[in-house]
């Protein structure tokens, strides 16, 4: 048994048909989310089959290969047969990924890796607590939640970011608050002051939102995704509120190769993260996130 | 008609204060209702008082050269502003302004300070649950000039 079935995540999906040799897809669109944040409509490659929390590999060529996670699946708001994915150029290859225009083709290897299992908060309240450009990954599984609404007692959605200015989907965000049937708060590190300030909304670090939410913790399932440390200290401060770690669920991110358990590139102890993560319960990897070294 | 005492009880950190303590603390308060855009204290002004939020919400600003007027905290229902009530020299360190208007109960610092000296069972009270605000708060602060959001200079475990 793999370490995320012993968890209660269920066996990792079997590997894909696409695993191993990325198919050529067409860009459809982009659009430009924040300065360095571009989100690309990718063409899916036939039978391309993801879900929520999942990741591709994606192949800028000529330059490199990197996971990047979903950020819209067919659903209500994708069309079927795309892939939505944004990303942040921080290196050569997001760079390179971020400079594409329709038109232009990128290889894409997947999908991979264990999905948010956003139906343990069927009858339960779903807690999604993103961090900067987590709030990508964690989107499809909100957008889930919400076309199976009356599954979910209470759905949250609590977003950090450094400045307004670098708050990602900010027009969405909107968008769910005027919904009312999910509960979206927003903080960010520092804004403007001053009468005139345009920004009215939270200042603080993004574990302030989680007491303002009056979170049920024997109800309450969180999904949690943003920078390591971020989700170490939103995991603690939960179960400081009562939530039970096993009811909390983090996102990865570790340099990846193959994305398919072989290379061992993205070994976390017992773990791979391309395989048994990106999705884990916290319980199975807060002790491996104390380790310094790995 | 709920009073003070009983409303204190809905203030996290006042929150299962024992009776006699909690009416102790409530004849140091009154309710207050400030509009949107007016200041409950400029850094500087001599610290006289600390509210407990029943609505609305505070921000805490602070002005830096060349930086301008800086929001580094909004405080909502249920949470406290200002503490320099506590210690001398009895000075707000920073802004706090109204940004969505506020009905909050009002604590005259120097009757509380007065009651903790000659209870000291309320104060060590009181002082556990403000170290402990400060704790989490200082904690929050900390994480906030990590600028966790940031793309890492130097490659990290990744
Ligand atoms: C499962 C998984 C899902 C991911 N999903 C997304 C996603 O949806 N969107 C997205 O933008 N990224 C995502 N990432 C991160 C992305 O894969 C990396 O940013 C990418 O591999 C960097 O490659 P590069 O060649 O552009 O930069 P590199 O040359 O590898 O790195 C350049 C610099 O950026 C820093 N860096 C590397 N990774 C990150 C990072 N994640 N964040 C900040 N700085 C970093 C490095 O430390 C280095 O200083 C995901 C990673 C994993 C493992
Ligand atoms: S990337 Fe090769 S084992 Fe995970």
């Amino acid at each position: 048994m793999t370490a995320a079935a012993a968890q209660g995540l269920g066996p990792p999906p079997a590997r894909p048909a696409g695993a191993l040799l990325p198919a050529s897809c067409r860009v459809l669109s982009t659009r430009r989310e924040l300065p360095d944040t571009w989100t690309l409509e990718l063409e899916a490659p036939p039978g391309f089959a993801a879900r929520p929390g999942q990741f591709s590999m994606l192949y800028a060529f000529g330059v490199g290969e990197v996971p990047i996670s979903f950020s819209g699946l067919p659903g209500p708001t994708v069309p079927e047969g795309r892939l939505v994915q944004t990303i942040r150029a921080v290196g050569a290859t997001t760079r390179a990924l971020c400079a594409l225009r329709a038109g232009d083709v990128v290889g894409v290897r997947g999908p991979f890796g264990a999905p948010w299992p956003v139906e343990r908060a069927h009858g339960q309240d779903a807690v999604f607590v993103a961090g900067g450009i987590g709030l990508a990954p964690l989107r499809p599984a909100l957008e889930a939640a919400l076309a199976a609404r009356a599954r979910f007692g209470r759905v949250v959605l609590l977003v950090g970011a450094r400045t307004p200015a670098d708050l990602l989907y900010r027009e969405q965000l909107e968008a769910w608050a005027r919904r009312g049937d999910v509960e979206v708060r927003v903080t960010v590190d520092a804004a403007p002051a001053g009468p005139g300030a345009a920004w009215t909304g939270d200042v603080g670090f993004v574990t302030a939102l989680l007491p303002r939410a009056g979170l049920d913790p024997a109800r309450a399932v969180a999904f949690v995704c943003g920078p390591e440390v971020m989700m170490r200290f939103v995991a603690r401060d939960l179960a400081g509120l009562g939530v039970d770690p096993a009811r909390v669920l983090v996102s990865l991110e570790r340099n990846m190769h193959c994305a398919v358990g072989t290379c061992g590139r993205c070994q976390l102890a017992g773990s791979f993260v391309c395989k048994d993560g990106p999705v884990f319960p916290w319980p199975q990897v807060e002790p491996l996130l104390r380790v310094r070294e790995l | 008609m709920r009073t003070i005492q009983d409303e204190l009880a809905d203030v996290s950190l006042f929150a299962g204060l024992r009776p006699e303590h909690l009416a102790l603390v409530a004849g140091c308060g009154r309710n207050v209702a400030h509009a949107a855009g007016e200041h409950l204290f400029r850094e500087g002004d001599p610290a006289d008082l600390f509210w407990a939020l029943r609505a609305g919400k505070v921000a805490i600003e602070l002005h830096a050269e060349r930086r301008g007027a800086l929001t580094v905290e909004t405080l909502g229902e249920g949470e406290v502003v200002g503490w320099s009530w506590l210690f001398p020299p009895h000075r707000y360190a920073f802004d706090a302004r109204v940004v969505e208007p506020v009905r909050a109960i009002a604590f005259d610092g120097a009757c509380l300070r007065g009651k903790c000296e000659r209870d000291h069972e309320l104060g060590y009270e009181l002082m556990k649950r403000m170290a402990r605000l400060f704790s989490r708060r200082l904690a929050a602060t900390r994480w906030q000039l990590l600028d966790v959001y940031g793309a890492p200079a130097a490659p990290g475990p990744v």
